[in-house]
């Protein structure tokens, strides 16, 4: 049997990779893909501790934590289009109006 | 467990508002010009769900197998909810028209977040908050960006959609390493089992992740980047509800989580985090909104300082400090809807005329618009005897006794820099002349949602002790 810190150390490089993809990537879309690994990392370390504590709640939580992240999804690609029919770009540097 | 008539009754606030999600969306469904209706329908729904969650303070109930709790000051919450949330819709009416985006589905998904909201408030369970955050967030982001044919509402739905899930991404890993160490992720469990946990390096990364999460939404430095973009790019009265409602609920959140830490005496360990982010906040609220020439930028920067006094009420570690920051919040949540509400008046039809210099001349114009944003103006920088200045001062006098003189020193220091953005629109607004026509016919129903905040900003300055008392009672 694979130990849980074998798991956590997998999670914890998973969601710092997803972080350093949010703040460096400048694509829309690949930064929310970025977004969905912070979030898979998580599901990972519920279930790994789910399995080690011998406790059901982790296993619910990923259920709760996917069902979220699709209705973020459905929502977040939404707005993308719509950015994207205004302005012929889903590229962060030039999504700028809005600044002092 | 049992699901008792007396359960019904202390559920109905959030049962009425998940039900009049569904009537609304019927009514949609079936009416050709729904939006006249769901306007008044929805603000019907919000204050009469206001009124009951007074009327059913005192009983305290909990549900669902102890993961839900209604009640007490989860009421209080309930209240400033829907309250809050009616008067945005009071004031939404013909501000949309002007926009151009009347749609009924604005009620429809304003209501959502405001079920998502009570959801955090009278959560027992960090998953229950979750859940409700995800429900309040993932509707924001829509409303951020209702204005879809606008370039600046589009950038700012996309910004506030990132940032806000890159904060959710923080939080569910948080949740993650609580749940590991906690066992479950049941708060009074996390409660009974501090003293084992504090001493646990993965449980305190957990909090901190936990903390950081909640710092994007109450729009605390350094996790505040969204917060200008969103507030300038987004409709005005949508605004109006992010920087209220929205981070009433998140406070609530952090509140749900602290206080009973706080009420078990355990020595406070996260003071250190919570003051260097109330000291940046203030400071960086307080000092960059000085540059700003749009209004609802620098409303947005105020409202970075305010997230800032309102930490150090929860940075205090005592009961007085948590009752500080409800009467602080609802003090907030009435001058920054009377803020943006006058805004959401003199702005133009393309959406344009946020700008200082748009409100030059307005003292004589428009006496009555001009001396309403004048008082709110100076009720937000804190003078008395207007609700801005009580609340700060609850929440001075909590830290003080705590022994945190130096934290309230730079409160009052911060406050003080505040007064110059706030007076300079005074300013504009009395001693600047343009030849500039301003067109502005004050609208009934808007008029009607600002008087009423005034009204409130007016009565909590005057009579700061009863309100005061009835938030200790629920403690």
């Amino acid at each position: 049997m694979i130990p849980v810190e074998h798991y956590l150390f997998l999670s914890a490089f998973m969601f710092i990779t997803g972080v350093i993809g949010v703040v460096t990537r400048r694509n829309a879309i690949v930064v929310f893909m970025s977004i969905e690994l912070m979030l898979n990392s998580a599901n990972l370390t519920f279930v790994a501790f789910s399995s080690y504590l011998g406790n059901i709640t982790g296993q619910l939580v990923v259920f709760f934590v996917m069902a979220v992240a699709a209705a973020e999804a459905a929502v977040g690609l939404a707005i993308i289009i719509a950015i994207f029919r205004n302005k012929l770009t889903v590229n962060l540097d030039e999504i700028n109006i809005l600044k002092w | 467990m049992v699901f008792t008539s007396q359960d019904l009754i202390s559920l109905s606030p959030v049962l009425l508002i998940a039900a009049g999600i569904l009537v609304t969306l019927t009514i949609e469904m079936f009416t050709k010009e729904s939006e006249g209706i769901l306007g008044w329908f929805s603000f019907a729904l919000l204050l009469g769900v206001a009124y009951l969650s007074l009327f059913l303070i005192d009983s305290p109930t909990m549900l669902f197998g102890e993961k839900f709790v209604t009640g007490g000051r989860v009421n209080i919450f309930f209240f400033l909810f829907n309250f809050g949330a009616a008067i945005v819709v009071l004031l939404s009416m013909d501000y949309m028209k002007k926009a151009g985006i009347y749609y009924g589905e604005y009620y429809i998904i304003l209501m959502s977040s405001v079920l998502g909201m009570m959801m955090i408030a009278g959560a027992t369970d960090f998953i229950m908050i979750f859940i409700g955050l995800e429900q309040m967030s993932v509707c924001f982001y829509i409303l951020a960006g209702f204005n879809r044919k606008n370039e600046k509402s589009l950038e700012a739905a996309l910004k506030y959609f990132l940032l806000g899930s890159f904060a959710t991404g923080f939080l569910v890993y948080g949740l993650g390493l609580i749940y590991g160490t906690n066992g479950s992720l049941s708060i009074t469990a996390m409660t009974l089992n501090y003293e084992v946990l504090r001493s646990n390096p993965m449980f305190l990364t957990g909090m901190l992740l936990f903390i950081i999460g909640f710092s994007f939404k109450i729009a605390a430095v350094p996790f505040h980047m969204w917060v200008p973009d969103v507030y300038q790019g987004a409709p005005t009265t949508v605004s109006a509800l992010l920087s209220t409602t929205g981070k009433v609920a998140a406070f609530s959140a952090l509140i749900l989580v602290f206080s009973p830490l706080i009420q078990a005496a355990y020595p406070a360990f996260f003071t250190p985090v919570v003051a260097t982010l109330a000291v940046l906040s203030m400071l960086y609220g307080s000092i960059v909104a000085i540059s700003q020439n749009d209004l609802k930028r620098m409303l947005a920067y105020s409202s970075i300082a305010h997230a800032g006094y309102m930490l150090i009420g929860l940075a205090a570690w005592n009961d007085k400090g948590i009752s500080g920051v409800i009467f602080y919040l609802t003090a907030y949540t009435f001058m920054n809807l009377a803020a943006f509400g006058l805004i959401s008046l003199v702005e133009k039809r393309d959406l344009r005329g946020t700008e200082f210099n748009d409100f030059k001349g307005l003292g004589t114009k428009q006496p009555l618009i001009a001396g309403l944003l004048a008082l709110t103006m100076f009720a937000l920088s804190g003078i008395p005897p207007f609700a801005g200045f009580f609340g700060k001062y609850y929440v001075f006098v909590a830290a003080i006794e705590s022994g945190m003189t130096w934290l309230a020193i730079i409160g009052v220091l911060s406050s003080v820099i505040s007064v110059y953005f706030y007076l300079r629109l005074t300013v504009v607004m009395y001693f600047d002349n343009s030849d500039e026509m301003v067109l502005i016919s004050p609208t009934t129903s808007a008029m009607l949602g600002i008087m009423i905040s005034v009204l409130l900003i007016i009565i909590m300055g005057v009579a700061p002790g009863s309100i005061l008392n009835l938030i200790n009672n629920t403690l």
